[in-house]
């Protein structure tokens, strides 16, 4: 049977085989564990992976440009902590709050960019920096310690539901749903695909690389900002050690949806069914009372799977 | 030595019935090649002729696709470059690839480095590496790093490379192109002492003196095919130039009426510290203005500059009399010139998206609204257009640039540009690595933009397509214009002498 498969049909498998793998993984983990296919449950992974997912976002276009942003998990503790403290120590309305929050992403991010973009420097070694620093300036601002005791109506983003949909999984959609169109509808998204695929041909073009190349960090870093108030208003608390190693996950979610690191090639859409993928592993895992250091290595694997399978598709 | 004599010595190689095909393209079909014991064979042809493809065949970089190689009178296979090396086959290439962190020495001996057990032996490294680099006539210390070099320099430790290997056949890909008179003349001697070893030389070359000075044999290849072998004292410049290209331009090159008007863009005094000098001209409105020389002596390098893709150090431009100040991609753009870059996958097109994309991608200013929202269905519209217009053939607007023809990607190029509409358009050897076919609808189409008023600057290496496209011919030497010939004054053997830098023209003057 194998043989008879001919182009279109092998490469259509081949570009939707993560959504099979997805589905084929919930049909056997919902036969293993009975609690596996429970509204209840389902939600659950939808909240879990919406921090992930929102970053993979952000990590997804940098990469599209052949760049990476390590600095991600600092940035959300960044992000985070300047939030929790605006709400605890000021009296802030809510909505300017989250707005300072996102700001403070953007602006670390910018940083990354301005680096990467206009000074040549390597995307690794910047955002390793950036790591540092915004870890470093969490622990200033918050002297080491929690910031908790934030309003309620604060936490609702990211413990209540609408509709019986988790509210970060709301916030996951829209911002899916909006970096979609920018990919996919925007000039800019063009542009950010071109600058991946072939940065000279894309000056020759007349596109500005080095504004292209920067902005992607600061829509990076305002992901972060979002990721930070969800996390924020579910832990009840700005925590100073917050989002580490969410680098690590924000890059697995993006190269096991087929993004390429080297740039110019990868879908959001990927991206998300990769953040599922980890988030119903991480799931079917607990449910099955593994211990989270095997988890730990299975997920490794799977990133290793996802990365073979993708140099085989590209030959 | 009679004749007779010749053709009974048994040959060292030879390659028979070699036929390559590379995606739309038939690099050589059906060829044959024989090298003999201590000759220098020269192989000429235009660009695109299918010497490099044999050669990289001879060395196992390319494998043929049919035929058979033959040493010794011992068939063999060369499947990798290690292979070919081991069968005492080296070459020199035309594109150098240094690594240029690291130092002369271990460039030389990469791969086969000399070792004290498990340890480099960075000393006898070295002065092995002297030995060599004496032997090519430089004076380079072996320590230094090859990023220090100049591309001379570099093109003569890559000769010292191949030389290190002591192989039986060397093959020399234009190794003159990027060295001096005096590197050449070096160059030429060790050719000679390794003539009397009895080595066979392959030697590549665009330069007809150099031809006449060197070569026992030359073998002439024309679109891929094989046209003869001759020996060099039985045949002259002119008869190997008729062999070499021997196509009535007249039919390949389209008819004519291009009105020339106004000067459009005017360049003075435009130079860039090291790479070319002083530069001038003018264009005019439905003129079609030659651009010829060598490679490296500085045409596509001042194209560059004027697009803004590399800054010039002096000099200024001015588009319609008005001055461009410093030159950007962008600005150039939005003035109306539009360039068909030499390296169609290096800058010309974007190979992992799409037709499509690729096409629309330096108009999206225009195709979207204030927020930068693209409108889809008119940049399709525009897309289909140009695609109709350029009649370039893809199974669909969303295929993948990288999986069409040569000749297709240019038409892709050409349409990105097109769509523009610009005032000046720049093509550098649009018709590089394509096929006849597609040749001659490239130049119907430079035509037709001229007599729709459009300045075009053509840039090609190839001596009758310069001819045959242009109103008038500036030709470069060593970054400097050299000189600048009409139509009507326009030969073969001038442009050749300009450039080259002979003598004999200059003093005409």
């Amino acid at each position: 049977m194998k043989e008879k498969m001919k182009g279109f049909d092998r490469k259509w498998i081949q570009t939707y085989m993560l959504i099979f793998i997805v589905i084929g993984l919930g049909i056997i983990l919902s036969f293993i564990s009975r609690n596996f296919l429970t509204t209840t449950n389902l939600l659950n992974v939808l909240r879990q992976i919406s921090i992930n997912g929102i970053l993979a976002i952000g990590m997804t276009i940098v990469c599209l440009t052949g760049g990476i942003d390590l600095s991600v998990g600092s940035i959300v503790a960044f992000s985070g902590i300047i939030a929790a403290g605006f709400l605890r120590d000021k009296e802030y309305p809510i909505v300017l709050v989250l707005l300072i929050a996102i700001l403070a992403g953007g602006l670390l991010g910018l940083y990354n960019g301005y680096f990467v973009a206009y000074r040549n420097a390597a995307p690794f070694v910047v955002t390793l920096s950036m790591m540092t620093i915004a870890r470093g300036m969490t622990y200033v601002y918050s002297n080491g310690r929690p910031i908790s005791n934030l309003p309620t109506n604060f936490l609702a983003i990211g413990k209540g539901s609408i509709a019986g949909i988790p509210v970060p999984t709301i916030i996951l959609i829209l911002v899916f749903v909006l970096a979609s169109i920018m990919l996919t509808k925007l000039k800019f998204g063009r542009y950010v695909y071109a600058v991946g695929g072939n940065e000279n041909a894309a000056m020759v073009s007349g596109i500005n690389v080095k504004w292209i190349k920067m902005m992607v960090y600061v829509l990076s870093g305002i992901a972060c900002g979002i990721a930070a108030i969800i996390l924020t208003a579910r832990v009840s608390a700005g925590l100073p050690t917050a989002g580490e190693s969410y680098e690590l996950d924000a890059i697995a979610a993006t190269v096991i949806g087929g993004t390429s690191l080297s740039g110019g090639r990868g879908r959001l859409w990927g991206t998300i069914v990769g953040a599922i993928l980890l988030g119903i592993v991480n799931n079917g895992l607990d449910l099955l009372n593994v211990s989270s250091f095997y988890q730990q290595i299975v997920k490794g694997l799977i990133i290793l799977g996802a990365i073979l399978i993708d140099s085989k598709r590209n030959e | 030595m009679g004749n007779d004599d010749k053709a009974r010595e048994e040959p060292v190689f030879e390659a028979r019935n070699i036929t390559k095909r590379f995606p739309g393209v038939l690099a050589l079909s059906n060829v044959n090649f024989r090298l003999v014991k201590g000759k220098v064979h020269a192989l000429m042809g235009e660009n695109g002729a299918g010497k490099s493809t044999l050669m990289k065949i001879i060395a196992g970089i390319y494998q043929a696709d049919e035929g058979e190689l033959y040493l010794h009178g011992k068939k063999v296979s060369l499947q990798t470059p290690k292979q070919a090396l081991n069968h005492g086959i080296s070459m020199i290439h035309q594109e150098l690839s240094p690594i240029l962190d690291m130092t002369i020495a271990e460039n030389l001996f990469l791969g086969k480095e000399f070792c004290r057990g498990k340890f480099v032996d960075y000393k006898r490294m070295n002065q092995e590496a002297s030995a060599l680099l004496e032997k090519v006539g430089v004076s380079l210390h072996p320590s230094m790093r090859m990023k220090e070099l100049t591309v001379s320099q570099m093109q003569m430790v890559e000769i010292a490379k191949a030389l290190s290997y002591e192989a039986e056949i060397i093959i020399m890909d234009e190794p003159s192109a990027t060295i001096t008179e005096r590197e050449i003349s070096n160059l030429f001697r060790i050719i000679k002492s390794l003539k009397e070893e009895g080595k066979c030389i392959v030697y590549i070359t665009h330069k007809m003196d150099e031809v006449f000075r060197i070569a026992d044999e030359i073998t002439v290849f024309r679109d891929g095919e094989y046209i003869g072998t001759y020996d060099s004292d039985k045949i002259d410049e002119n008869q190997l130039v008729v062999k070499m290209v021997d196509r009535e331009l007249t039919k390949i090159y389209p008819q004519r009426s291009n009105q020339i008007g106004d000067v459009v863009l005017k360049v003075e005094n435009l130079g860039q510290s090291g790479v070319f000098e002083e530069i001038s001209f003018e264009l005019r409105k439905g003129e079609i203005l030659g651009f010829s020389g060598l490679m490296g002596s500085g045409r596509t390098e001042v194209m560059n500059a004027l697009f803004g893709i590399t800054q010039p150090t002096s000099g200024s431009i001015y588009i319609n009399g008005e001055e461009l100040g410093k030159p950007k991609p962008r600005k150039a753009i939005s003035k109306g010139i539009g360039y068909v870059t030499e390296d169609r996958k290096g800058n010309g097109l974007v190979l992992e998206m799409s037709v499509y994309d690729n096409t629309i991608l330096p108009s999206l200013d225009k195709l979207s609204n204030k927020i930068g929202a693209v409108n889809r269905k008119q940049s399709m519209k525009v897309a289909e257009e140009y695609k109709e217009k350029l009649n370039i053939k893809t199974p669909s607007m969303q295929q993948m640039v990288k999986q069409l023809s040569g000749g297709n990607q240019q038409k892709i190029v050409l349409a990105k540009w097109l769509i523009q509409n610009p005032d000046v358009l720049i093509f550098d050897e649009p018709t590089r690595g394509i096929d006849v076919g597609a040749k001659t609808e490239i130049y119907k189409l430079v035509a037709k933009l001229a007599e729709e008023g459009k300045a075009i600057i053509f840039i090609s290496s190839e001596m009758p397509e310069i001819l045959g496209m242009s109103d008038r011919i500036i030709v470069f030497y060593e970054g400097r214009k050299q000189g600048e010939l009409t139509r009507g004054e326009a030969t073969q053997e001038k442009i050749m002498m300009y450039a080259s830098d002979v003598n004999e023209g200059g003093a005409q003057e």
